[in-house]
């Protein structure tokens, strides 16, 4: 019975894991083939360093955006948290937090459009030639980055014992040094949880972007572009790369999340 | 400052971004939806839309397609899970990380490094002529979409799943099994009534972005065969004539759709959103 569960979890994370996997063994390919298999070779990584100038710039896009919308969205994210946490009226909570859940449930394709036709109608009515432009892919990403901060958030707000403010002022905090002090101390996973997911979702939203983003170049756009015709290598050896990175982000997440949890136990 | 005041400094900058970008965009598609390309009120998008065979063939296939998916996931989803409650807390930490893993990778990278594993001349077939086997045609149907979608959205099926499962308490296995129930009787009785709000946010998880996908129904069949989410873009970006007001009622009506869905998996289980929303 054991074996055969581990057969069956082994063979779904195989299917999960074959494109990748096929992927980072073409990054090595020796010949100008996603398909055919010639040799070892680190040619194409040598090319993406050397001429994969566009994809560099492409990736340097995406990385500003991300870092951008996911701090914004952390900031605003977490202040909003903290703002919901203290509403008194139960109907006015359940409406932000309806609200709240309309980008992540509605499909990306009609949050993209949705945010498309504002922009270029309000472009129309100002006359403005680039109505679809950076600002408004970073307004993009915020707005489907906010939900994940919010969600994360709240619930260790809801943990936090609710005397720790009362404490931390008896004590002589005013309620500004109270919150810093008392509250956001025991929040952080959350916010780090939020952040990490804000940026990684950022990094690798395709979509959304794809209707938003006028001239401005992320990589996950550039490769959909590429992709109308045969793709070279250095396409796999870049996301190779990025691979590892998200691979060492997601352990990063991970040891935050398990020493939360180990610090929860003790409290217990 | 008061109180009062406080809790406004607070909400305020939210509640203005959220109706500014969330809600205003949505009045835009219900605009764009019920005007013509003059701005005059009318109808006829929608009637178009709903009297189009053209149309309506895209929009059962989508809805048959996604069926399929959120079928198939579920059914290799929900084993996957349970089999990982099984394992120890460091080899779930593991599978956990695992499954999030491929989602995080680039959608296009991954759809298109499957069509080189399965193209006439892909990996598969390579390894078919090796062996003296005829070439198959993988690609081009609707089943290999739909594999596409599953192989895509799988995660979403497991880990609400695995959530709930995880946190089931163990004494009430045990208890079932002190009286009398046998492995199928625990699983019947307990585990699977019990794991039913994972289940349902699982389905409206993949089910959700699997009837708007646009991106592997075209990679997968040369764009020979189109889904919803391929004839909205098609309106906006491909055609030589863009057509917002069509592209906005398709864009209406799928996400109609996906409200009615959502209301009713929220009547089955009220945590539902809450429980989808923390896992991704």
């Amino acid at each position: 019975m054991k074996t055969l569960r581990h057969v069956f979890l082994g063979a779904v994370l195989l299917l999960l894991y074959a494109p990748i996997f096929v992927m980072i063994v073409f990054s090595f390919n020796s010949a100008n083939s996603t398909s055919i298999f010639e040799g070892f070779s680190l040619r194409w990584y040598e090319n993406l360093f050397l001429y994969g100038g566009d994809l560099f710039d492409a990736l340097r896009n995406t990385l500003t955006l991300a870092l951008l919308s996911s701090v914004v969205s952390t900031v605003l994210g977490t202040v909003t948290a903290v703002g919901i946490f203290k509403m008194r009226s139960k109907y006015l909570k359940s409406t932000v937090m309806s609200v709240t859940n309309i980008p992540m449930m509605n499909p990306e394709v009609v949050t993209g459009i949705s945010m498309m036709l504002m922009f270029v109608f309000i472009g129309r009515i100002l006359n403005v030639a680039n109505s679809v432009n950076f600002a408004t892919i970073l307004i993009a990403h915020i707005t489907f980055c906010l939900p994940y901060v919010i969600l994360n958030v709240l619930p260790k707000l809801k943990q936090t014992d609710e005397h720790l403010t009362e404490a931390a002022m008896d004590l002589g905090c005013s309620p500004f040094q109270a919150f810093f002090k008392a509250v956001l101390p025991s929040i952080t996973p959350g916010i780090i949880v939020g952040f990490i997911m804000s940026f990684t979702l950022s990094l690798d939203d395709f979509v959304i972007s794809y209707f938003t983003n006028g001239t401005y170049q992320t990589l996950p756009l550039l490769i959909y572009s590429m992709t109308r015709k045969p793709m070279k290598p250095d396409v796999y050896a870049l996301e190779s790369i990025m691979f590892i990175i998200i691979l060492v982000l997601m352990i990063l997440l991970n040891i935050i999340q398990s020493d939360d949890n180990k610090a929860k136990g003790v409290r217990k | 400052m008061n109180k009062k005041s406080v809790n406004l400094f607070l909400n305020a900058p939210y509640v203005v971004w959220a109706v500014l970008f969330i809600i205003v965009p949505l009045i835009f598609v219900a605009y764009y939806a019920f005007t013509t390309a003059d701005g005059v009120f009318t109808f006829s998008n929608i009637a178009t839309f709903f009297t189009s065979d053209t149309y309506m063939t895209v929009f059962w296939r989508s809805m048959l397609y996604a069926f399929w998916a959120t079928a198939i996931s579920l059914i290799i989803g929900y084993p996957f899970a349970y089999c990982m409650t099984k394992l120890g807390a460091p080899g779930q930490r593991m599978m956990m990380l695992l499954v999030m893993l491929p989602m995080l990778m680039n959608l296009i990278v991954r759809t298109y490094s499957w069509q080189q594993i399965l193209e006439r001349n892909g990996l598969i077939n390579t390894l078919f002529s090796s062996l003296g086997l005829p070439a198959v045609q993988f690609l081009g149907n609707g089943a290999v979409i739909v594999f596409g979608m599953v192989y895509n959205y799988l995660p979403f099926m497991i880990l609400p799943i695995y959530s709930v499962m995880s946190k089931l308490d163990n004494s009430l296995i045990e208890a079932s099994n002190d009286l009398g129930c046998n492995v199928f009787g625990t699983m019947r009785r307990i585990i699977f009534p019990m794991s039913l709000p994972g289940i349902l946010s699982g389905i409206t998880m993949v089910f959700v972005p699997c009837v708007s996908t646009f991106y592997i129904s075209r990679q997968f069949s040369d764009g020979n065969i189109k889904m919803i989410g391929d004839i909205i873009e098609d309106k906006f970006y491909r055609s030589s004539v863009p057509d917002y007001n069509i592209g906005a009622t398709i864009s209406l009506v799928l996400m109609v759709i996906i409200l009615i869905s959502l209301a009713i998996a929220n009547k089955f289980s009220d945590d539902g959103v809450e429980s989808g929303g923390v896992i991704i």
